[in-house]
């Protein structure tokens, strides 16, 4: 499958070091589009470091990383979501106060004008798209005029993903996304995961949880100590040998 | 489905506006108390009454919902009164032309007011400073300002076609002050639910955090929504002074108070985030007519005080037990 689809993501020696500690040693990883990639390792491995200098929020010590064949080198997390990666934060980012639609659309509202001069916002045309969206990715909420505190911690997880779907994020970075979730609202938000890869989204996602990293994962990287310890095909490994590799009783590349 | 939606929208009218039952409720007391009340003349009387306290309210209402306080505005109030009124009086005594005097003293009080709000924004928005801590200060210092430019007396000698204009009444029925509550509310309104402004201002008020990373201009926001509430009461001194043909050191003193009182029992939440043009304005007109109907009823006008501080106290109370229960939901 990998050779026939595109690399959308190429991470080439990335290396970070605060001080004296090497967060991050040498890694280097391909991701392709339409893939769901896991990213394990025990507390300090590494991973969030990883993932933050993806997002733009930590500047590498060293390494190169390409998007689509072109040099990447993010210089915040605003310019990464301008040319397609987007990171899914924990906190959500939402304002609870306002409705789906609004928080779709959050500083990209789209106005239209009246009486020639005033820009008045196009509620009625960007509850329509949002609602759309939401029809599209198979999310399960009545109505985007709900306000977003009503809704479960699942659904607002969901238009928090819908916001960066609609906003034609092409990689989404997810950092523990379901840590917060009851069993059916995860396996809601594991089935969104899958229905994006469907539609060309790359995802890399860190959790903690490998039942989730297996449920929906194509390909699993472990990282040990700040270094990569394995490429693995989720098919072909098993969580017994993802643990062993995770704690450092065993090294395969 | 539509059916639903739209009782849905009527229930929601009966609970979230429960505050406008208590206004009812008032108005209804006082007609009953005495038949006189239910006349054009006390109507009048109640708007006249309230709009200065409305004017500010609607600011504060802008200022709460993202987030801040204002409480700056009853000496900014003031403060904007007396500059008008000594422009007013010095170009009165130097050209004496009403027309020239007038203009430029109504023009002077609105420039004081939101050249004061802006530098409130500046100050928040740029240095970071508490606005709780900001607009005391402006509030020391608006005052104080005001009562050295006057040795704390009221300014005469003003132009007296500017009571005229203050006390003015549309084809002798409509006082001044109801054209002006109801352009200002509506374009209030129209700010706060239908331009990008007022949805930021709801962004930045539920969380602040979330509205940076989307992107929004919260800098230039904040100092707008300051500016906004500087001006309604620059606004609210010029009316004082034009209606009196007065400017009065003591214009607007405990005013800030009165329009958070007015805005939090509109359901105007302190936290942040929540309430409405409306919600404050029948927020500001309990306390306008409980002013009117006790003093009509010979009651002294302090137990107006008493039963709006009720009221609010009441009111948050409501708010926090139907909030609360959503948050557990």
């Amino acid at each position: 499958m990998s050779n026939v689809k595109k690399c959308v993501l190429q991470v080439e020696g990335l290396t970070k070091h605060f001080g004296g500690v090497h967060a991050v040693e040498n890694v280097s990883f391909k991701l392709y589009e339409g893939e769901v990639l896991g990213l394990v390792g025990d507390n300090g491995a590494g991973k969030s470091t990883l993932i933050k200098m993806i997002a733009g929020a930590v500047v590498p010590t060293k390494g190169q990383m390409y998007l689509f064949g072109q040099p990447y080198r993010p210089s915040s997390p605003r310019d990464a979501r301008e040319m397609g990666v987007e990171t899914i934060y924990q906190d959500l980012a939402l304002c609870d106060n306002l409705n789906v639609e609004a928080n779709v659309f959050l500083g990209r509202e789209q106005t239209r004008k009246i009486l020639g001069i005033m820009r008045t916002l196009d509620k009625r045309g960007m509850q329509d798209k949002a609602r759309e969206t939401l029809e599209k990715l198979d999310i399960d909420i009545k109505s985007a005029t709900i306000p977003v505190r009503k809704l479960s911690g699942g659904q607002r997880q969901s238009v928090a993903i819908a916001r960066a779907v609609f906003w034609n994020a092409r990689i989404l970075l997810m950092d523990e996304p379901t840590s917060a979730l009851g069993v059916k609202e995860r396996n809601n938000v594991l089935r969104l995961v899958r229905n994006l890869a469907r539609r060309d989204v790359s995802i890399i996602l860190i959790s903690h949880n490998l039942y989730d990293v297996f449920a929906v994962a194509d390909r699993i990287v472990v990282m040990r100590r700040g270094r990569k310890v394995a490429d693995l095909t989720t098919s072909e490994t098993s969580e017994d040998e993802v643990v062993k590799l995770m704690v450092g009783t065993e090294i395969r590349t | 489905m539509e059916r639903r939606v739209r009782m849905s929208k009527v229930k929601e009218i009966f609970t979230r506006r429960w505050i406008l039952w208590v206004l009812m409720a008032i108005i209804g007391f006082f007609a009953l108390a005495m038949p006189r009340f239910w006349s054009v003349q006390s109507f009048k009387t109640i708007v006249v009454y309230t709009t200065e306290p409305l004017l500010l309210a609607l600011g504060q209402t802008f200022v709460i919902i993202s987030g801040g306080i204002d409480l700056s505005v009853g000496s900014l109030l003031g403060f904007s009164s007396v500059t008008g009124a000594l422009i007013s009086k010095t170009l009165w005594s130097a050209t004496s032309d009403p027309n020239i005097s007038i203009a430029l003293g109504i023009a002077t009080g609105l420039l004081v007011g939101t050249v004061l709000g802006i530098v409130n924004g500046v100050i928040i928005a740029k240095l970071r400073v508490a606005p709780f801590v900001v607009t005391l200060g402006m509030m020391g210092i608006a005052r104080g300002a005001t009562y050295l430019l006057t040795a704390g007396h009221s300014i005469f000698g003003l132009p007296s076609q500017l009571a005229k204009l203050g006390n003015f009444e549309l084809a002798g029925v409509l006082p001044v002050q109801v054209i002006i509550l109801l352009i200002t509310v509506l374009l209030c309104h129209f700010m706060l639910s239908e331009t990008r402004l007022g949805r930021y201002i709801y962004a930045i008020g539920g969380n602040r955090t979330a509205a940076s990373r989307a992107g929004i201009p919260i800098t230039n926001c904040i100092i707008s929504i300051y500016a906004i509430s500087g001006f309604l009461a620059g606004f609210a001194g010029v009316l004082t002074m034009s209606r009196f043909a007065t400017g009065s050191p003591l214009a607007g003193v405990n005013a800030e108070l009165n329009s958070i009182a007015a805005a939090v029992i509109g359901g105007v939440s302190l936290s942040g985030g929540i309430g409405d043009i409306l919600g404050s304005v029948i927020g500001a007109f309990i306390t306008g007519v409980l002013l009117v109907g006790l003093v009509m009823l010979n009651v002294q006008p302090y137990w107006q005080m008493v039963v709006v501080g009720g009221i609010l106290i009441i009111a948050v109370f409501v708010d926090q037990l139907r909030y609360g229960r959503r948050t557990h939901e």
